[in-house]
């Protein structure tokens, strides 16, 4: 295969095609990347300047200015920051915990309703939340729970597509032997699942564990009806703010508020960009 | 935990799905139902709590289905997701197609993957105020670039004219979503057999013919799970089109999602309409929902089949039933 391939790189219409080809790839790259690097560079000019030319490649010194101007009015990104951490990081723990526990049960025991069981996971698991909203929001608000982060957090616990995922990983590589010498060992099931299962299954919940976290982290429909107290904010819900006619012309001011916002996730992506790219190729983003 | 010898296991198998069960019931199975159920009533305004069946059941159904808001809705949900949706999996196709290619060997594919994949990963709410900034009037980038590049002599107003708000929101998905679709491709395309590309390229198919005859064919199943989940995904398409323009101009970009939260949250807060509107939804989505489990209870049934072959081979040629369940494992990357 090798050597047709240097063959075929020989002629000048198969160079000609490369570059081609690579021309095209690299427009979609930079159509990938030039929003954001917009966003950046804006963030550190003034009004005026954008105004004047709105593309620059070339940083200005207004961050701080711009910085007063954003936070001086109802954007206040360390509470959006924190209420986001929170929110986040609550629905991620739970829902890899219980997911592997789930997936879990499906894979190292047979029961009678096994079967049935996955069966119904694998009927929910597209379905998504946002079409039931409105009797969640009535139920919510009568148990007196909007406002309240839990009422975000807990539904975490069951989320399908994760089980899916996990018990995929569990079938493909987890060693069940495993279990009958812990059990001889003198192990109860569930010291054994925290204490072996567990780590052996971490890869598969530090994969999943990203695409929780992002999702809940970028999720805005749900957050936007249940928090109507601007002192629980996400992060989303401070950015729906910046379309508002108090930012109109503070251009300098709003891309700053955009990247505020997108900083965290470019940050987290380019440093696990690998594990999240294998992990959308196993098919768990979903999560 | 007990430690008995002797021990039943099978109990820890219903204890272990206690909390998903429990969780289940009371966040998702109670809020459909209830939906449903509120799709029945007078229930409005905000604040309110009380409700009472309507005299004529399904007063709310027929009001929502000879609504013309709705109408409008469903038609630019279907139509943005369309414009977005073919040009997202042709390009998908056509990297995939050059990704894998065996004769071309591209160099940077990890890098091109990552920044592709990159504008999925990044909060909605702010990729559509980004672009609302990108493409404003008078001054904006956009504007700024097609007139430095002589396409347009002055600026031009984005969000005054439907086709074009509508164009950019089916853009918009399209740039946050053709890198996902493409890595899902690629992996299952690394999931075919090699031997059917070495023997085709033995017979003296060219690459693109490989490409049309063998990687497509056998994308059919992924190619229709893209298609079926990105659909759902469409469906429920909110954040974009709710912050890009508020579902503007003249509800051009208004999809059924922004529609069912501008009845619920604002207004006179019609939850009766609303719930009305989500559980039509409801039953387009677990229709197509229905179509992905049957789909993949299929994969996981070949799967199945396909490993109990290997394993009786297995009995005759270790060999063989190496490869055989090498396979199945390679063709579960979904």
């Amino acid at each position: 295969m090798s050597l047709r391939a240097s063959k075929s790189r020989k002629s000048p219409g198969a160079i000609a095609f490369r570059i081609l080809i690579y021309a095209f790839l690299i427009f979609l790259a930079i159509l990938s990347l030039m929003p954001f690097v917009i966003m950046l560079v804006n963030s550190t000019r003034s009004t005026p300047e954008i105004q004047a030319n709105s593309i620059s490649l070339i940083p200005s010194t207004y961050l701080q200015n711009n910085y007063r101007i954003l936070t001086g009015k109802s954007f206040d990104p360390l509470t959006g920051f924190k209420n986001s951490l929170i929110i986040s990081s609550f629905s991620t723990v739970l829902t890899i915990y219980f997911s592997t526990l789930t997936a879990y049960a499906l894979v190292a025991y047979r029961w009678k309703l096994r079967n049935s069981f996955f069966t119904l996971i694998m009927a929910i698991m597209m379905i998504p939340a946002q079409v039931t909203s409105i009797g969640f929001y009535q139920f919510m608000y009568k148990v007196g729970m909007t406002n309240n982060f839990l009422a975000l957090i807990l539904p975490s616990i069951a989320a399908p597509a994760a089980v899916f995922f996990m018990r995929q990983y569990m079938l493909g590589s987890f060693p069940l032997e495993i279990l009958d010498s812990a059990r001889i060992d003198g192990s109860g099931e569930f010291y054994t699942f925290n204490r072996i299962v567990i780590p052996m299954m971490k890869p598969a919940m530090a994969t999943q564990g990203i695409f929780s976290f992002v999702s809940s982290w970028n999720s805005l429909f749900m957050p936007t009806i249940l928090l109507t107290d601007s002192d629980k904010y996400t992060l989303p819900i401070m950015v729906s703010l910046l379309r508002g006619d108090i930012y109109k012309t503070e251009y300098g001011a709003v891309y700053l508020g955009l990247s505020l916002t997108a900083l965290p996730l470019l940050v987290i992506y380019f440093a696990l960009s690998k594990y999240i790219i294998a992990g959308v190729a196993l098919g768990s983003v979903k999560g | 935990m007990p430690k008995h010898k002797g021990i039943n296991y099978a109990k820890y198998g219903y204890i272990f799905s206690i909390p998903f069960i429990v969780i289940f019931l009371i966040f998702s199975l109670y809020p459909t139902i209830y939906t449903a159920v509120i799709g029945f009533t007078d229930l409005k305004g905000l604040g309110n709590t009380e409700w009472h069946f309507l005299d004529d059941l399904f007063g709310n159904f027929k009001l929502i289905l000879n609504n013309n808001t709705f109408k409008t809705s469903l038609r630019n949900t279907v139509v943005i997701w369309i414009i977005n949706f073919i040009p997202q999996i042709v390009l998908a196709l056509v990297l995939t197609g050059l990704f894998t290619s065996s004769s071309l060997k591209l160099k940077g594919q990890g890098f091109f993957k990552v920044v592709f994949y990159l504008p999925n990963i990044i909060t909605a709410a702010t990729i559509a105020i980004l672009f609302n900034a990108l493409f404003s009037y008078p001054k904006s980038p956009v504007n700024d670039l097609l007139i430095g590049l002589g396409i347009l002599t002055e600026p031009y107003n984005f969000f005054v004219k439907k086709t074009a708000a509508q164009l950019i929101v089916a853009f918009i998905q399209f740039w946050m979503w053709y890198g996902y679709t493409m890595i899902i491709l690629i992996s299952g395309t690394l999931g075919i057999n090699p031997e059917i590309f070495e023997a085709a390229e033995c017979d003296g198919a060219s690459g693109i013919q490989r490409f049309f005859y063998i990687t497509i064919p056998n994308l059919r199943t992924i190619l229709l799970y893209t298609l079926i989940t990105s659909l759902i995904g469409g469906l429920n398409m909110y954040d974009i089109p709710k912050l890009f323009l508020n579902g503007q101009p003249d509800n051009a970009t208004t999809t059924v999602s922004v529609f069912i939260y501008n009845q619920a949250f604002s207004g006179s807060y019609l939850y009766n309409r609303a719930a009305a509107a989500s559980m039509i939804m409801f039953v387009i989505i677990a229709f197509l929902s229905g179509l992905i489990f049957f789909l993949m209870r299929d994969r996981d049934a070949s799967r199945e089949k396909k490993l109990a072959k290997a394993a009786r081979r297995n009995t005759r040629n270790n060999n063989n039933a190496g490869r055989g369940s090498n396979i199945s494992e390679k063709g579960e990357s979904l």
